[in-house]
């Protein structure tokens, strides 16, 4: 792993680390990520960015494959999104990669 | 529903252990096992793996073999050094967790070490909680407040050395806070205890609170004790509440603090945590503090000759 405080450069392809999961919540209707002591409830893109942490992808192909979902939405905005979500979850030792 | 704790005592005696794991994992359960890791071996470990297993938290007593097992009462010190690598080894995430006390809080720099060199993610340190046994010791373990500052010092320091590759969770010493903690987030807000018979409780503890009844899962369903309980519903919320907590704009962050601490200290589990400087029996802690400073007392360890001389109760009711 590279300095970890670093910004997630383009051609990073993060994986989502084994101890977190990424699970659908019947209760709350929503996707929540999972890790030893605590969960974090999702917004509606984050899952959607985490189903494409599985080491293939890089983090300019994670934008790419959003901007093709997400029709209408600007690529600079997803880009901001996609980086500092990426930037938050591995801070938290969530990512490998 | 979103986690499983199988914790203790110590649940590798469970024979029934990796069914519960399977069960758990089938439910999409993320399932954590809470062990001294003294019992366990690779064969174990793989089974549980196999079985869903999604974590293990391994208590370490010290990285100082002679107090280690001063505390733990047994030769436990390699034993858990040679468990954690084979959990990291087949693949499974670590936390190592260590309860802090006044013979190992200066050990925090190389508790840190060890716990990365182990290969945890996750390093869980946290403060003695004095309760059952803790609380016949307390004097033996509570820590000075210039220990603890320096603790907490050493640990912020540590922090962003570690960030992104291990995360180093701190539980603050109980006595020594301002405000009370929110035990166990608020009485049966987010958390429930299954004991070994059946019954839920709001936490491990609750037994120590007189005339509280609790539901057993032998009986009901979880989702209606959840919900009906008298046992969960006595402190939930903030009904039950009286001056100082009545009133004061906390209560919703700290819930008056722990019901369990309230009664064994003060008498009645209603009243404020008097940890809280706002409490009417605050001078039990202050008093507790100024002991600390003392530093004497020796271990009472639990053992049965102990048990039934202090009396203290035990998990299980006692009509078994």
């Amino acid at each position: 792993m590279g300095d970890p405080a670093a910004d997630a450069s383009a051609a990073w392809r993060p994986r989502l680390a084994p101890r977190a999961r990424l699970r659908w919540d019947e209760v709350e209707k929503r996707y929540m990520l999972v890790f030893p002591e605590a969960a974090l409830m999702l917004n509606e893109t984050a899952p959607e960015i985490l189903k494409l942490c599985d080491g293939e992808h890089t983090i300019e192909g994670i934008v790419d494959s959003l901007v093709q979902r997400f029709a209408g939405i600007e690529r600079k905005t997803i880009e901001e999104d996609v980086t500092s979500f990426v930037a938050r979850i591995r801070a938290r030792g969530l990512l490998e990669g | 529903m979103v986690q499983l704790h199988l914790s203790g005592g110590e649940p590798v005696v469970r024979k029934d252990l990796p069914e519960l794991i399977r069960h758990a994992h089938s439910r999409d359960l993320y399932t954590n096992l809470i062990t001294g890791g003294t019992l366990l071996n690779e064969e174990m470990l793989r089974q549980f793996r196999d079985c869903g297993l999604d974590h293990i938290q391994l208590s370490i007593q010290d990285t100082d073999r002679r107090t280690a097992e001063l505390v733990a009462g047994i030769r436990s010190y390699d034993k858990k050094l040679e468990i954690a690598p084979l959990i990291k080894k087949l693949g499974l995430s670590l936390t190592i967790n260590v309860v802090m006390h006044r013979m190992n809080i200066d050990h925090v720099p190389a508790l840190i070490t060890q716990a990365a060199e182990l290969g945890a993610q996750r390093l869980e340190l946290a403060n003695t909680q004095y309760h059952a046994w803790a609380e016949k010791n307390r004097n033996a373990l509570m820590p000075t407040r210039a220990q603890l500052d320096q603790a907490e010092a050493v640990v912020f320091e540590a922090r962003p050395r570690y960030q992104g590759t291990m995360e180093i969770a701190y539980v603050k010493a109980n006595y020594y806070s301002e405000h009370p903690k929110p035990c166990m987030g608020g009485w049966a807000r987010s958390y429930m205890v299954i004991t070994p018979t059946g019954e839920v409780l709001p936490c491990h503890a609750a037994h120590v609170i007189p005339g509280l009844h609790f539901d057993s899962v032998r009986d009901q369903s979880l989702t209606t004790i959840w919900a009906e309980s008298k046992g969960l519903n006595a402190f939930r919320g903030e009904s039950w509440m009286q001056e100082p907590c009545k009133s004061c704009p906390m209560k919703t962050i700290d819930f008056g603090g722990c019901r369990c601490q309230a009664f064994m200290l003060a008498g009645d589990a209603a009243v404020a945590d008097p940890v809280c400087s706002l409490s009417p029996h605050h001078d039990i802690i202050q008093e507790a503090i100024a002991q600390a400073e003392q530093g004497d007392g020796r271990f009472i360890y639990r053992d049965s000759r102990n048990s039934e001389r202090l009396s203290i109760r035990p998990l299980e009711p006692a009509s078994r």
